[in-house]
């Protein structure tokens, strides 16, 4: 840490260092997470598999910690499983978002003109509509599958990249090492990439851990609504449609699930947070 | 600094012409997405007269008769036009999925929708800017993490898993409120709505602190706090003097709660199955009754727009240097 970082730091208000303690939880419930992702296939392997005869458990039966639900597949097996669908979206949609964010942000906020205008003007009518309406409407009415859902999201969250890297950009651009670089006559697009960019990356990654979480919510909401996952499928979005109606019988069916969403989205929220207020300090204008 | 009278017309000149720009922008944005939404009619999977005729048997005479009513054999910009002239006059044409006509059948669910996000909204903001106003104060005491874990936890949990949990809860455990439905009407929708209500005022909440909170802590920083203060004036006035400037960017994230508002109202009304536009929406969209969807999405597209253009212009007039400045340029 440089010393005018030190200084920054101590004037800060003490609220706006986040308890590390929450920020060292959320790492690890996030790991943990991470860890179901990577190996929940292999921890149980046959999640969906349906069995008459262990219908409707409550949760603590011999065998189903959780129980089952009404078409006897174990819960605990069911979550396990269920968090590759509910978080591979939403991070590819976190990556793609920011890869689409890094190319069209730098490109109008560095060269200008028609250009930043075109995309500006994209940018302003992908936020006309809220984002959960148009995912909604257009993943149903045309069907989407998963990795459709994905895209569309994709396209619906690049406009908070685009306009974030843009106003990033700007602000570097009128920086004289710009400048000494445009003398050296270096192409614009290696200016752009190689001089411009790395100077953005801490604010493009701090939105990226926040349209994780918002992506996370976004997807298990369509899933909630029966879109984008198909039935059938281990994922948290679709245990909350499918456990609403045993709810008495087995709760963990629902709980469980509803509160992992719960927390992996505000864990995400609380890193990006405090990736933002421990990154962006120079970045931020 | 004095301003003459003829500094006075050209600054209302430039304001006018500001708002000329910007109601012209929103019509733009607008005229696009209605391109978008009634292309999505076309685009549709399946064949658009198989869509349109749902249930029914399709003879040659129903095929005709919707070839007419869609003017399908019309060129497709006709189509566009005449599509647009009936939505403009509040002619969306025909649900499939509930034998009406689609603004009866919105006009039939807008009140329960209307009654829900009002009741959210009030709750939201009783509870969310005290609490933000209190955090900003006292910055860093355990009120303020309260409010900043709570504004956290309400920003990310997405709406149905909150209705859920409240719904297990109050339901089940404490069986205080009714689990489904919209009772009926007068005081019991009103009872109905308590839960569905709170679980929708914890996402609104959450933003409107963050934006209360944020605001607040600027304004305590200016000068005229320092200066209040150092007069002696109470803490109270103070106070109430830095909210009353920390409203203006309060009124503008309007349109930021607007947009949490609309997909919230969906997924709560979906948790309690509450018979709402919400409700409506999803299952128009699972049934592909696109006349009733595309009604929606303009009708919500129409409504932000608006409420973003007079967020635009609360701004504007409530803030004389916002003003100064827009007009300067």
């Amino acid at each position: 840490m440089s010393s005018t970082e030190a200084i920054v730091l101590a004037k800060l208000p003490r609220s706006r260092r986040r308890h590390p303690v929450a920020v060292w939880l959320s790492l690890a419930l996030l790991g943990l997470v991470a860890f179901l992702v990577l190996f929940g296939n292999l921890i149980a392997p046959d999640a969906t598999a349906q069995s008459i005869l262990d219908s409707l458990l409550p949760p603590g039966s011999p065998g189903h910690l959780l129980g089952t639900d009404e078409l006897g597949r174990d819960v605990l097996d069911l979550t396990i499983a269920g968090a590759a669908s509910a978080l591979v979206g939403p991070v590819c949609v976190a990556l793609g978002s920011m890869l689409l964010g890094i190319l069209l942000g730098t490109v109008a906020g560095y060269l200008r003109g028609p250009i930043d205008f075109i995309i500006g003007r994209w940018t302003d009518l992908l936020f006309s509509l809220p984002l959960l309406l148009a995912a909604i409407v257009v993943a149903g009415v045309f069907g989407a599958g998963y990795w459709m859902t994905v895209l569309l999201l994709i396209l619906l969250f690049s406009p908070s990249d685009i306009r974030i890297v843009r106003a990033g950009v700007m602000e570097q651009a009128a920086r004289p090492f710009v400048e000494a670089a445009q003398m050296l006559s270096l192409s614009k697009a290696r200016i752009m990439f190689t001089q411009v960019l790395p100077n953005v990356w801490s604010l493009v990654i701090t939105n990226s851990m926040l349209n994780v979480a918002f992506a996370l919510v976004a997807f298990s909401s369509l899933s909630f609504l029966g879109v984008g996952v198909a039935p059938g499928t281990a994922d948290w979005g679709r245990q909350l449609t499918d456990g609403r109606a045993i709810m008495i019988d087995n709760p963990a069916a629902v709980l469980v699930p509803a509160l992992l969403i719960i927390g992996v989205a505000s864990a995400a929220n609380l890193v990006g947070d405090w990736l933002g207020q421990n990154l962006t300090r120079t970045g931020r204008s | 600094m004095t301003i003459t009278p003829i500094a006075r017309a050209s600054q209302a000149r430039s304001l006018g012409r500001m708002l000329v720009v910007r109601v012209l922008g929103t019509i733009g944005i607008l005229l696009v997405l209605s391109i978008i939404v009634f292309s999505m009619l076309h685009l549709a999977p399946g064949d658009i007269v198989k869509n349109l005729l749902g249930n029914r048997a399709s003879s040659p005479e129903a095929i005709a008769a919707i070839r007419a009513q869609y003017n399908l054999d019309q060129p497709l910009y006709m189509q566009y036009l005449i599509w647009l002239g009936n939505a403009l006059t509040g002619d969306f044409g025909q649900s499939i999925r509930l034998q009406d006509s689609v603004s009866n059948v919105i006009g039939s669910r807008l009140g329960i929708t209307a009654a829900l996000s009002g009741l959210a909204f009030l709750l939201a903001l009783v509870v969310a800017v005290p609490l933000g106003v209190q955090s900003a104060v006292r910055s860093g005491s355990w009120i303020d993490r309260f409010a900043t874990g709570f504004g956290i936890v309400g920003l990310s949990a997405p709406t149905f898993a909150v209705g859920l949990l409240l719904l297990y809860v109050f339901a089940f455990y404490v069986p205080i409120f009714p689990v489904y439905g919209a009772g009926d009407g007068g005081l019991d929708t009103l009872w109905h709505l308590v839960l569905p209500a709170i679980t929708l005022a914890l996402g609104l909440g959450a933003i409107i602190l963050k934006l209360t909170r944020t605001a607040m802590l600027r304004e305590l920083e200016t000068d005229y706090v320092t200066f209040g203060r150092a007069r002696g004036l109470p803490d109270r006035q103070v106070h109430l003097i830095a909210l009353r400037n920390a409203a203006i960017p309060i009124v503008t994230g309007a349109s930021l709660v607007l947009t949490f508002l609309v997909g919230g109202t969906v997924l709560a009304e979906t948790t309690f199955a509450l018979p709402g536009l919400g409700t409506l929406l999803q299952g128009s969209v699972l049934f592909k009754d696109i006349a009733v969807v595309q009604a929606l999405t303009l009708l919500v597209a129409v409504t932000i727009a608006i409420i973003a253009l007079l967020a635009d212009l609360a701004y504007i007039f409530l803030d004389p240097r916002i003003r100064a400045k827009e007009s300067a340029q």
